[in-house]
């Protein structure tokens, strides 16, 4: 038997600043992270909901109906203990500007801003969504800690973005900030230098042969724009590392805490582990799984066998007794006994899904003994509005 | 197309030589693309099925070792059918792409050396996609034999399959062209996307988009369409998968929509059977209906605007067993019988 997950205790504790959604694509993810800032923000907590692409329903229960990056109250919700729930929507783009501007000096960042390779590199490089997401993640942890007496948020809930590799985005500081350190561009750098740097000259034969296989292979104007946009950018070399190496200090701190988040299928178990097995490498703080949309029937007491076979049974009563008055169906069956068969055989068909999800959860448990699990039923329609997120996250509190 | 009546030509995508099946996260779409993929291959054909995002999906799907940079077989189909699998690397890509036309030798292993080929793989936007796809590409158009030219000349593969990235990014994942326009105006990067832009917009090529029959998914596959449509690619059929049998009757089902199924009925009948008609199952059973009732009608609206898209569509059923690669198969034979292979 695996511990249960206390999501109660998880959120009523203040030491928890930072409470990170990780998952695959497709499993609730975003429904999980905005149910428990919900729930945290009506206990009593001041809460931030950073999500990064929410379905647009979820998105309106929330009141988040536009990209602006700006973190906006959620209103009515119960306000009775003292808390408050804000959301935001992550826009990548405007992020990384952010950033820009707040490192590179103004005519540098006007010249950043506008380069093409920039331009490009803040809205599609593969990473670009991780990064931001983190580098948002930071800039809401000061802002919340900016008046430490009235602190704006006592709670930062992010849904991570929907990685193609599951821990993009805890690669994606590190790769950025590798990618700026790196020799490669430094030697793109170079000749965009006035007098390039001394140590250049050793390397000079293979920078030649590089820079004109990336001009045969790019074209000349790429060249020149990348160059354009790695000199301008050097200037903030410095600011880029030192806040990625602080994004990835604040993610394994005491005081964040990451939940995983999977569905009770073969795929999104196997992602899950891959998760729950990462986070231990690096050293991340997980607070436990989230089993999400597990099937559940009404009446457990009744087996599947069971209910098929009452079906059949109820079959061979009616047909063999002709004394019957009731009215009767094409079958023998009347009709009123024929909706009870269905019954039986619906209950038949569903309990043999939740035996299914219940043994797939089993042996993820079994296979990662220890880890604190809870897991939410399925819901027979999508959410879309607080009421609805209110039930999950009293599903995810065990009740 | 009545099943059965298939012939070697008879299918709703004759000429089409690339399948790219794309979907929302969680709907099956490299499940549906491997079991089209399956009955692609079937009267001894050679079907390619590729992933670009190194998920290791399709070897997990027939439950074969994780496919790497080289074609290998992972699947026979009817009549000296064969599948090959293939997950596609950008570097590999990449450093095969530069050999095949550039002969670049020492270059190639500096480039490599300096980070050259990280940064155009991984951080050199758009050129990512263009040489995955360009992959594909080359995949679709290879002949049999090295230097066999012309319209005669046997392909290597009579079908590729791609397994895409999901609807949310499949239309600027296959609008190359758009993705380095600004940034590569000539070159052969630039080249190599028009070719491939051209491939994609032509006969040749189809997009499919899978769903389930749930609000968030078809909204997704809505949206899909038209942001492939705005970029002009030619949008194939709609996959509905995991559709599950409806076991109550229309007229059960109105009934037990409106919380009207007689509870004393219900437990004279289980009384009859001898299962315990306690408060507990009866309401259960009861609540189970309800609930099912309620799934159904959404269903019913997600198929109605599924059917407003008035693309052909294809209804796959939801496995009990899960997916194996036998359930595939039974998909692969589902999808033949309704004409999309």
């Amino acid at each position: 038997m695996a511990p249960v997950l206390d999501i109660d205790a998880l959120i009523g504790d203040p030491q928890t600043r930072v409470v990170v959604c990780c998952g695959a694509g497709g499993v609730g993810k975003t429904t999980v992270a905005a149910a428990l800032g919900l729930r945290a923000a009506e206990s009593g907590r001041r809460v931030v909901v950073l999500t990064i692409d929410p379905a647009r329903r979820l998105a309106q229960s929330l009141g988040v109906t536009t990209l602006d990056n700006t973190p906006r109250p959620v209103l009515s919700i119960d306000v009775a203990q003292g808390g408050s729930l804000d959301a935001m929507m992550l826009d990548m783009k405007r992020t990384f500007d952010e950033v820009v501007m707040a490192h590179a000096a103004p005519d540098k960042a006007e010249q950043i801003l506008a380069n093409p390779f920039y331009q490009a590199v803040s809205s599609s490089f593969a990473g670009t969504q991780e990064y931001m997401a983190m580098e948002k993640l930071g800039q809401l942890r000061l802002e919340a800690d900016r008046n430490p007496d009235h602190p704006r948020w006592d709670l930062i809930v992010v849904d991570t973005p929907p990685s193609r590799s599951a821990l993009d985005f805890l690669d994606a500081p590190k790769r950025l900030g590798s990618f700026l350190d790196g020799r490669f561009i430094r030697i793109l750098a170079a000749p965009a230098k006035v007098g390039g740097r001394a140590y250049l000259k050793v390397f000079t034969t293979g920078v030649n042969i590089v820079t004109t296989a990336m001009t045969r292979l790019l074209g000349g104007q790429m060249l020149t724009d990348v160059q354009t946009f790695v000199a301008a950018l050097d200037t903030m070399f410095g600011g880029f590392r030192e806040r990625a190496d602080h994004t990835y200090a604040l993610l394994s701190d005491s005081a964040t805490r990451f939940i995983v988040v999977a569905a009770p299928e073969r795929d999104a178990l196997r992602e899950a582990a891959y998760f729950v097995d990462r986070l231990d490498e690096e050293g991340m703080p997980l607070a436990g799984l989230v089993v999400n949309r597990v099937y559940r029937v009404s009446a457990p007491g009744l087996s599947a066998a069971r209910a098929l076979a009452a079906a059949e049974e109820l079959d061979d009563i009616e047909n063999g007794s002709t004394s019957n008055g009731s009215s009767k169906g094409s079958s023998g069956v009347s009709e009123s006994t024929a909706i009870t068969q269905a019954l039986l055989r619906l209950h038949a068909v569903q309990a043999e899904i939740a035996g299914r999800h219940q043994s797939l959860a089993k042996r993820f448990i079994a296979g990662h003994p220890g880890i604190p699990t809870v897991e939410v039923p399925a819901a027979s329609q999508d959410i879309h509005d607080l009421v609805g997120l209110r039930a999950v996250g009293e599903a995810l509190a065990g009740q | 197309m009545a099943p059965g009546a298939a012939s070697v030509r008879d299918t709703d995508w004759d000429g089409v030589r690339l399948h790219v099946v794309t979907g929302k996260g969680g709907t099956g779409k490299t499940t549906v693309a491997a079991a089209l993929a399956l009955a692609l291959a079937g009267q001894g054909r050679r079907v390619l099925l590729a992933e670009v995002e190194g998920r290791q999906g399709i070897s997990q799907t027939f439950d074969v070792a994780p496919l790497a940079s080289i074609e290998a077989r992972i699947a026979h189909a009817a009549q000296g059918g064969e599948v090959f699998g293939l997950s596609v690397d950008a570097k590999a890509a990449l450093l095969e792409y530069l050999h095949m036309y550039y002969k670049l030798g020492r270059a190639g292993g500096l480039l490599e050396k300096f980070g050259a080929i990280d940064f155009a793989t991984t951080i050199a936007p758009g050129v990512r996609d263009v040489l995955l796809i360009g992959k594909v590409y080359e995949a679709v158009r290879r002949r049999k034999e090295h230097r066999a030219k012309g319209p005669g000349a046997a392909r290597a593969y009579d079908a590729v399959v791609l397994d895409a990235p999901p609807t949310g990014r499949v239309a600027r994942f296959l609008n190359v062209n758009h993705e380095v326009a600004d940034l590569a105006r000539v070159g052969p990067i630039r080249s190599q996307a028009d070719s491939i832009t051209a491939m994609l917009k032509s006969p040749q090529t189809v997009v499919h988009v899978v769903t389930l029959l749930e609000e968030m998914p078809v909204q997704e596959t809505v949206d899909a369409i038209a942001e492939l449509r705005a970029v002009g690619m030619p949008v194939g059929g709609v996959v509905v998968n995991q559709v599950r049998e409806t076991i109550l009757t229309p007229k059960a089902l109105k009934t037990a929509a409106r919380s009207a199924i007689s509870r004393e009925d219900v437990a004279a009948d289980l009384s009859r059977v001898k299962v315990r008609a306690t408060d507990a199952i009866v309401d259960g059973l009861l609540a189970e209906a309800r609930d099912h009732a309620e799934r159904v009608a959404l269903e019913h609206e997600a198929a109605k605007v599924i059917a407003d898209l008035r693309r052909p569509t294809y209804r796959l059923p939801s496995l009990s067993e899960g997916v194996d690669a036998n359930g595939i198969r039974e998909l692969a034979d589902t999808l033949v019988a309704q004409g999309m292979a």
